[in-house]
């Protein structure tokens, strides 16, 4: 069993990640499970949500607490919450950044993908408050190989009210310039 | 390329399964007052109503009790019926759900459990239905979005069953399942309308047989006859609940085993009475402590009325302990289920009971959680515990 935690901020479709994730594992013939954890919900404010992907039927309901990989929406969260808490030891990190990832001292495996400026110029959400969640997915796609390239994308595409093709761009910009650790 | 696992052709939440489920039912009324995290279960109907996926009236209300009045009214006119609601939202309904049932409604409800306040909380916790368990409706915990949604299709067969004519609320946990994805086989709606013919209320409000409805009883009157009729009728549900649960697998391929579903247990040396999505990890972590050697089991209850009291009974026979875990507390006494179990066991040879608080307000139970049960079971005198309790707070 596969457990993916993803931090972000409210307003950052981090919710959403994580679900398109679960699509895109389903559509390759996985048990998938994806929730968040529901707060008070505001732009902003950090948001955790969770993806466990198996080849069983998922029994574990809790939260997820040992991650195999965290992925970070806003790297905000890394220095201002808990994201890395608890993560395996043979775990990896995938974040949305413009450093590199020998820029973090993270002890795992990281990738740095710079989402925001690929939803920036996609027009994804606003300057000010970018829409990451489908870039992301292109990072984590390359980075971990649990899903195809293709899958995230035709999910990403089902799971888009609108904007279909510039999301599906994201997801194709950030698979390519993912920057491996 | 797209190959999705064979049985499910659907990620769903909780909610959207449940909203899936009454469509599929052909409800023709829904009333309904939003209260998170039911609210999309309503704003999902609502939408299939606008978009004429779902040929039903939705009637928006200023409040659950009315919402529950409206329903009930509804229902009457026979015309099936359905509502959602959740937490303080069914407190309020309290009043109406006895006169549901004592009007003899087949109304179909899904509450999604929620905490009571204060403090406000917004997260799992079984104390709004466990106060009305003594309605006369019937109460089904689900584990899984997918029996959320066969949940209601099965309910409304079990609640208009001639020898029952009582309501049936289905619950889902705060989401943990309401807000959680999982795969999802959304049936066919020909095989559901197999399944589930259009009701055919005897005793319908008709103005060319007028009739009285809701009445008045003196103490000699039938008040107290009515009342026992009830009773029994909630007994007779037994069969009908374990009839309806064995045709829908032969319909649909998906067996829910009648009142309680038993994981395990036939060897158990201990064993864990527990209901929705507790049950759910609980056979995780049994599947876990299995795989070391423990024998160990666990017992869902699924139908919380009717309760299960012969089912139980056989299921935790010659166990050496048994524990039974709560969501929700009835102060100055204990846990509901336990309560409801130790009840069940009286003047039998029972096993030693253990009673585990557990998730109030949300709180994650985790797996090692339920290994400290466990431990408790095997080192510990049988009483009550609090688990993950804080100290000092």
């Amino acid at each position: 069993m596969f457990e993916i935690r993803f931090h972000g901020r409210g307003g950052q479709g981090t919710v959403t990640a994580s679900r398109i994730l679960a699509l895109a594992a389903f559509e390759e013939g996985k048990y998938v499970i994806s929730f968040p954890f529901f707060g008070t919900e505001r732009r902003g404010a950090p948001v955790t949500a969770f993806t466990r992907i198996d080849d069983q039927p998922i029994l574990l309901k809790t939260q997820i607490y040992n991650p195999n990989i965290v992925v970070v929406l806003d790297p905000w969260v890394l220095d201002n919450g808990d994201a890395a808490s608890g993560i395996s030891q043979d775990g990896m990190f995938i974040i949305n950044t413009r450093k590199k990832p020998e820029d973090f001292d993270l002890e795992r495996k990281t990738f740095t993908v710079d989402a925001t400026s690929i939803a920036v110029s996609l027009e994804l959400g606003t300057k000010a408050n970018p829409i990451v969640n489908t870039a992301i997915l292109g990072a984590f796609a390359k980075a971990t190989g649990l899903v195809s390239l293709e899958t995230v994308v035709h999910a990403t595409m089902e799971s888009s009210p609108n904007k279909k093709q510039e999301n599906a761009d994201a997801v194709r910009q950030a698979y390519i310039s993912v920057r491996i650790g | 390329m797209i190959r999705t696992l064979q049985k499910y052709n659907a990620i769903m939440t909780g909610n959207e399964a449940v909203a899936m489920g009454a469509k599929l039912a052909r409800v023709r009324f829904i009333s309904a007052y939003p209260i998170t995290p039911q609210t999309t279960i309503v704003e999902k109907l609502a939408e299939m109503i606008a978009n004429r996926e779902l040929d039903a009236r939705y009637v928006e209300v200023e409040s659950e009790h009315s919402a529950m009045a409206a329903t009930m009214a509804s229902e009457l006119t026979g015309t099936r019926s359905y509502t959602a609601t959740s937490s303080h939202g069914l407190l309020y309904m309290h009043e109406m759900l006895h006169w549901v049932a004592g009007q003899r409604l087949p109304v179909v409800m899904s509450v999604v459990n929620r905490a009571i306040g204060p403090p406000w909380n917004i997260w799992s916790d079984q104390t709004d239905t466990m106060n009305q368990k003594d309605t006369g409706w019937m109460q089904v915990y689900c584990e899984s979005n997918q029996e959320a949604l066969d949940t209601i299709l099965m309910g409304y067969r079990i609640a208009e069953d001639r020898n029952v004519m009582l309501p049936l609320m289905t619950m889902e946990d705060a989401f943990v399942l309401s807000h959680t994805s999982e795969p999802v086989n959304v049936p066919e709606q020909k095989a559901v309308d197999d399944f589930l013919p259009e009701l055919d209320l005897s005793y319908r409000i008709d103005v060319d047989r007028p009739m009285g409805y809701g009445s008045y009883s003196t103490p000699d009157g039938p008040f107290m006859e009515l009342k026992k009729d009830m009773h029994d009728s909630m007994d007779r549900a037994r069969k009908a609940i374990r009839s309806v649960t064995a045709e829908f697998a032969t319909s649909f391929d998906r067996n829910y085993s009648g009142l309680i579903e038993e994981f395990l247990t036939e060897d158990a040396d201990y064993v864990l009475i527990a209901s929705g999505t507790l049950a759910s990890t609980g056979k995780y972590v049994i599947q876990r402590l299995r795989e070391k050697g423990y024998k160990v089991g666990l017992i869902r209850i699924r139908f919380f009325r009717p309760f299960p009291a012969d089912e139980i009974r056989k299921a935790v026979k010659g166990t050496k302990g048994t524990g039974i875990i709560d969501r929700s507390i009835s102060f100055g006494s204990g846990g509901n289920t336990f309560l409801e179990v130790s009840s069940s066991l009286y003047g039998t040879d029972n096993p030693p009971l253990y009673g585990f608080i557990a998730g109030l307000g949300g709180r994650d139970v985790k797996i090692e959680d339920f290994e400290e049960m466990f431990r408790i079971m095997e080192k510990k005198e049988p009483g009550q515990y609090w688990i993950n309790i804080r100290r000092g707070d």
